[in-house]
């Protein structure tokens, strides 16, 4: 008994000097944080002046492996951004032009490996974006800050030549469907409330997991986003075909996904602005997303 | 005194506001309800189904073990190679490599569904863990059994049949319930394979809303099926004993 007693108190002592510290360490990084911002009159988008996860250097996030027509290695398939940066596919030249507009050479961008999932985990990030093909949406919003559009999107429906859908001409022909998607995309979402099946979707780890579910004949289609198909379409799976894009209920873009809160938002929208302007991105989608677009489905 | 400790401990953190915003969050539980316990019908299904099959092929792997003699050798070692392999491959991998590999071989008469393949990948695998349970159970029924058996004329079948098996198992049902449980977590992975069950409904449901509480959802229902299991299983094990060793009173 005297024994259990004296643990307990020491557990007792351990914990309460555990909270103190940690309260300790939470009013430290605030003064740190305070003392940063209020001082300069100075253009808040100058290099110098940026909030960046590692100083003069611009961090940026993706996942892997990233697909084109998004990144593209030296060989024209997907891209390991462990491994030697790219700047082919749509995304990479975004970033990269991004990147420039804010003031940093190529040397001074980083690429670190966000799995999807990972990037709507509220708190602090390890990037200073991420850029992956995210949607914008309000519920993704309270978690996580994006910027505005640099890609406006719309979802696919992918099938197999051989199948009967590949004649589908509206929605009413998929409600039959056994349909697949990536956890916690649009395109799932778009799944259920644009064509409601009558089956309930499956839903997989990754767009590999679906497209391999696709061709083995475990499900009739998959939805992703438009590009996304292109790639599926041409190079994972050949005999399957983008049957049509989805209507999309507002308009669906990609942004790139901030911590939130944070200022070097406003910088990059200021560049994004600029690109648009002055087509540079109509110029990156021309390169990296041709293609004819399949009909919508109504 | 621990618990309180641990109390103290948790809500006095700094972070313990947020923490309990994002996985003890009153109105994403209610939403959760909804939808993860309609999932968690596909993990009962998936395991009621699998534990019948284990239980019995896993029997025979250890009756394989046990064969004696050596022109019984080849299945003896097909059993031990069968319970090394399966032990020892991860069973995300089992389920992986047959849930999308077999399909793909487009062999025909094979069945495709992900969820066969799934549930017959956890057959497989913990047959592999039961066989050895069994074994156990075999190996510790006192030999004078088996010797007063094979006195009495019984071949070494109708030994295990009659004498044996029905004292292994009866001592082997805490264990065979503990591997049970393990099978009720494990049907989780047959989400994998695309079937939406419980623990990928409360994935869903986090990706949607950025809250952590449906997987607290998805906790409680598999807790609240293991609990009556286990007081299910101590009082068959009570009742086993009384009768076994002609117990009188209350335990």
């Amino acid at each position: 008994m005297r024994k259990q007693f004296v643990f307990a108190f020491l557990v007792a002592i351990l914990a309460l000097a555990a909270a103190a510290c940690g309260s300790d360490e939470q009013s430290a990084d605030t003064t740190a944080a305070g003392g940063g911002t209020g001082t300069t009159a100075a253009d808040p988008c100058a290099k110098d002046q940026l909030t960046l996860k590692t100083p003069g250097q611009l961090t940026i996030g993706t996942d892997n492996p990233a697909f084109p027509p998004w990144f593209q290695d030296a060989k024209g398939g997907p891209w390991n951004p462990t491994k030697e940066p790219t700047k082919m596919g749509y995304e990479a030249a975004v970033a990269y032009a991004v990147a420039e507009g804010l003031g940093f050479t190529d040397d001074e961008v980083t690429w670190v490996v966000v799995p999807f999932n990972n990037i709507f985990k509220p708190g602090a990030t390890d990037f200073d974006f991420d850029i992956n093909q995210v949607s914008f949406s309000e519920k993704r919003a309270q978690a996580v800050d994006f910027s505005d559009s640099y890609y406006d999107v719309e979802q696919a429906v992918v099938v197999d030549k051989s199948s009967n859908y590949a004649q589908a001409t509206s929605l009413a022909d998929l409600k039959e469907a056994k349909l697949g998607a990536q956890i916690g995309t649009t395109s799932y979402d778009a799944i259920l409330d644009t064509i409601q099946p009558s089956q309930q979707p499956n839903v997989y780890n990754s767009n590999d997991d679906a497209i391999r579910a696709l061709k083995n004949g475990n499900i009739d289609g998959i939805v992703v986003d438009y590009p996304t198909s292109l790639y599926v379409t041409a190079v994972q799976a050949p005999n399957t075909v983008a049957v049509g894009r989805l209507p999309s209920a507002g308009q669906e873009y990609f942004g790139l996904v901030f911590e939130k809160d944070d200022p070097l938002r406003e910088c990059v929208n200021q560049v994004i602005a600029k690109l648009r302007s002055d087509g540079t991105l109509d110029q990156f989608a021309q390169k990296w997303i041709e293609g004819s677009a399949p009909p919508i489905l109504k | 005194m621990f618990a309180v400790v641990i109390v103290l401990l948790v809500s006095n953190s700094p972070g313990w506001p947020e923490v309990k915003q994002q996985f003890f969050n009153r109105e994403f539980f209610r939403e959760s309800l909804h939808t993860v316990p309609k999932a968690f019908l596909l993990n009962v299904k998936i395991f009621l189904v699998a534990e019948i099959f284990i239980l019995a092929f896993a029997l025979v792997i250890a009756v394989m073990r046990g064969l004696p003699g050596p022109v019984f050798f080849p299945l003896r070692a097909l059993a031990v190679v069968y319970a090394d392999l399966f032990r020892g491959v991860p069973t995300i991998l089992v389920i992986y490599l047959l849930g999308f590999g077999v399909p793909a071989l487009q062999l025909s008469g094979v069945p495709t569904g992900e969820l066969f393949w799934g549930t017959a990948a956890l057959v497989l695998v913990y047959s592999a863990y039961v066989s050895e349970v069994y074994r156990a159970g075999i190996e510790s029924v006192h030999p004078s059994q088996s010797a007063a058996a094979r006195s009495l004329g019984l071949s070494h079948l109708k030994t295990l049949r009659f004498v044996i098996i029905p004292q292994a198992v009866r001592r082997v049902i805490p264990p065979l319930l503990n591997d049970f449980i393990g099978l009720q977590k494990d049907t989780a992975l047959v989400a994998l394979l695309g079937p939406v069950e419980a623990f990928r409904q409360a994935q869903i449901d986090v990706a949607e809303d950025f809250n952590y509480t449906p997987y607290l959802v998805a906790a409680l229902l598999f807790i609240l099926l293991t609990i009556p299991l286990a007081r299910f299983t101590d009082w068959l094990v009570v009742r086993d004993r009384r009768r076994q060793l002609a117990l009188g009173g209350v335990r």
